[in-house]
């Protein structure tokens, strides 16, 4: 161990110490920055596709229909007794009508809209396991028996949709992630062939003292893991403030949807990978393309 | 210690730069590589230093075979051999010091026991006080000194020097023969090359090979009647 290290200080010396791949630690610093934000999204949306998805299976509405408000009310009673002595239901809460009204405020305007418009009542119900078919259908006639204006409709049902665009966008993030990997990995050959080209004297030297090629790449490896830890480092922490402030942010809502899409700062700690490989990604390239072009000398 | 068989080069599909060379170099001999300019004499020093495989023909080195010998052995044998450039290829961003000490770190010798060996060294070609001095401060001479003690440091069994007076005035030239003289009294098979055929008689004992376009002639029967193998202590 003590000979590797004392080696290692020699072969320091063969190289100047300054930067050898010019733009490449900023060019990194980007590329994990975007990564960061890349994977964050993608995690987020697993967390909270997964979530929503296990949520809404659960969850199911009932819409009692009557236009008349005395039979609407006593059919939305009517329907949730029944609801509630069903095995298969976990609760069944009638929505009050000022929640209701709440709910449509954005498209038809505040004031008393049940005057005007016949609004159904609505029953949400909780269900005991994920909703299918047979259960729907089952739950859907003894509701029907008290109450002949009911609609039951899953809320997954409605819902995947967005899911499914959800789950699109991990895989799109997921795909980012991949191409700014390749894209990372491209930089480093490309600043290696640089420093390779620049230090072309010095390597022929070496080369020909008797120095062997792994001699030579590990000096470039040295070089270009600082490089990259330098950029890793600090896209990192560029990216890992923007998650911060932009969790925040996205904390201070209300919407049901976009509560369970905000970032946690507990996904942080997966995120510290990235910095990590790209710096162990770096090396490897560095030291393939710089023993790749020692080959094709003697 | 060195033998070429048939050896010819050629780069690309040009014509041969050497044709037919044939010669063996024998541990502790001091040789003279003359030739007008583009007579292959460097393209034969890159043969014999290992940084150029020939197109055809044998080139035996310390016993092995080293055209068909793989080339992770390369290193190894590249160590037995010091080199002195035309052009001295010094390291520009290390000083004369760090110039002098290269093929001991290439050679992993441990950093305490670099100084001793260097300080030697730049004292034996009278550069003691420019030490810290990097190639670009130092003059032609100084350099070629810089270079000539790098090559030799390792204490090669065979030192190559192409062209080592080119660049330096007839005093030095003569003062740069003697070390090389006195390396060779130590063992070292020296091979130098030059275009300056006054040089040749200034070492007693030295043999000639003359380069005329790619092809090599023995005008002081060196290939025909090589001397005797040196015996150290003898």
């Amino acid at each position: 161990m003590f000979r590797g290290r004392t080696q290692s200080a020699q072969n320091r010396q063969l190289m100047p110490e300054g930067r050898l791949s010019g733009p490449m630690p900023w060019v990194i610093a980007i590329m994990v920055f975007l990564t960061v934000l890349a994977a964050a999204a993608a995690l987020t949306l697993s967390s909270a596709t997964t979530s929503t998805g296990e949520q809404l299976s659960r969850e199911a509405t009932v819409q009692i229909l009557a236009p008349d408000p005395a039979v609407r009310d006593r059919e939305q009673r009517a329907a949730q007794r029944a609801l509630v002595q069903l095995p298969q239901i976990v609760r069944a809460d009638a929505v009050p009508p000022a929640d209701v009204e709440a709910l449509l405020a954005p498209w038809f305007g505040g004031g008393s809209i049940a005057e005007d418009i016949p609004l159904p009542a609505l029953i949400d119900v909780t269900l005991a396991r994920p909703v299918d078919d047979m259960m729907l259908a089952s739950i859907s006639a003894a509701v029907l028996d008290v109450a002949p204006s009911a609609r039951i409709d899953a809320d997954s049902a409605w819902l995947e949709p967005v899911l499914q665009a959800m789950q699109s966008l991990q895989w799109l993030a997921a795909a980012l992630i991949l191409l700014l990997a390749i894209a990372t990995a491209a930089t480093v050959v490309l600043a290696a062939r640089s420093a390779l080209g620049s230090h072309s004297a010095t390597i022929a030297i070496v080369h020909l003292l008797g120095g062997t090629d792994l001699q030579i790449s590990r000096l470039f490896q040295r070089r270009m893991a600082l490089d990259a830890t330098f950029g890793s480092v600090l896209g990192f922490l560029a990216g890992a403030a923007m998650l911060v402030g932009l969790s925040r942010q996205l904390a201070a809502l209300e919407t049901p949807l976009l509560h369970a899409s905000t970032f946690s700062p507990w996904l942080l700690a997966p995120l510290l990978g990235i910095p990590v490989i790209t710096v162990l990604l770096a090396m490897l390239m560095a030291r393939l393309t710089i023993l790749g072009a020692l080959r094709k000398m003697l | 210690m060195v033998e070429f068989q048939n050896v010819g080069l050629r780069y690309g599909t040009g014509a041969e730069t050497l044709s037919d060379i044939s010669f063996t170099l024998f541990p502790g001999s001091f040789y003279f590589l003359t030739g007008a300019s583009g007579a292959g004499k460097t393209s034969l020093l890159k043969l014999l230093y290992l940084a150029q495989r020939p197109s055809r023909g044998v080139i035996k080195l310390f016993g092995e075979d080293a055209v068909t010998m793989p080339r992770r052995r390369l290193p190894g044998f590249r160590r037995r051999i010091g080199v002195v450039f035309q052009d001295f290829r010094l390291v520009p961003h290390l000083t004369a010091f760090d110039n002098i000490a290269l093929p001991l770190r290439v050679a992993g010798v441990p950093e305490g026991d670099l100084a001793g060996p260097v300080k030697e060294m730049l004292d034996w070609i009278g550069l003691t006080e420019r030490a810290t001095a990097r190639p670009a401060t130092l003059s032609g001479g100084e350099q070629q000194r810089v270079a000539i003690a790098r090559a030799v440091i390792g204490r090669p069994e065979i030192l190559v020097a192409d062209e080592p007076t080119g660049n330096v005035d007839p005093d030095l030239a003569v003062r740069l023969l003697k070390l090389f003289s006195a390396l060779n009294k130590l063992g070292t098979t020296v091979v130098v090359a030059t275009h300056d055929i006054h040089l040749i008689g200034k070492i007693g004992g030295a043999q000639m090979m003359q380069l005329d376009r790619g092809r090599l002639s023995d005008p002081t029967g060196a290939l025909r009647y090589p001397p005797k193998p040196l015996v150290l202590g003898a």
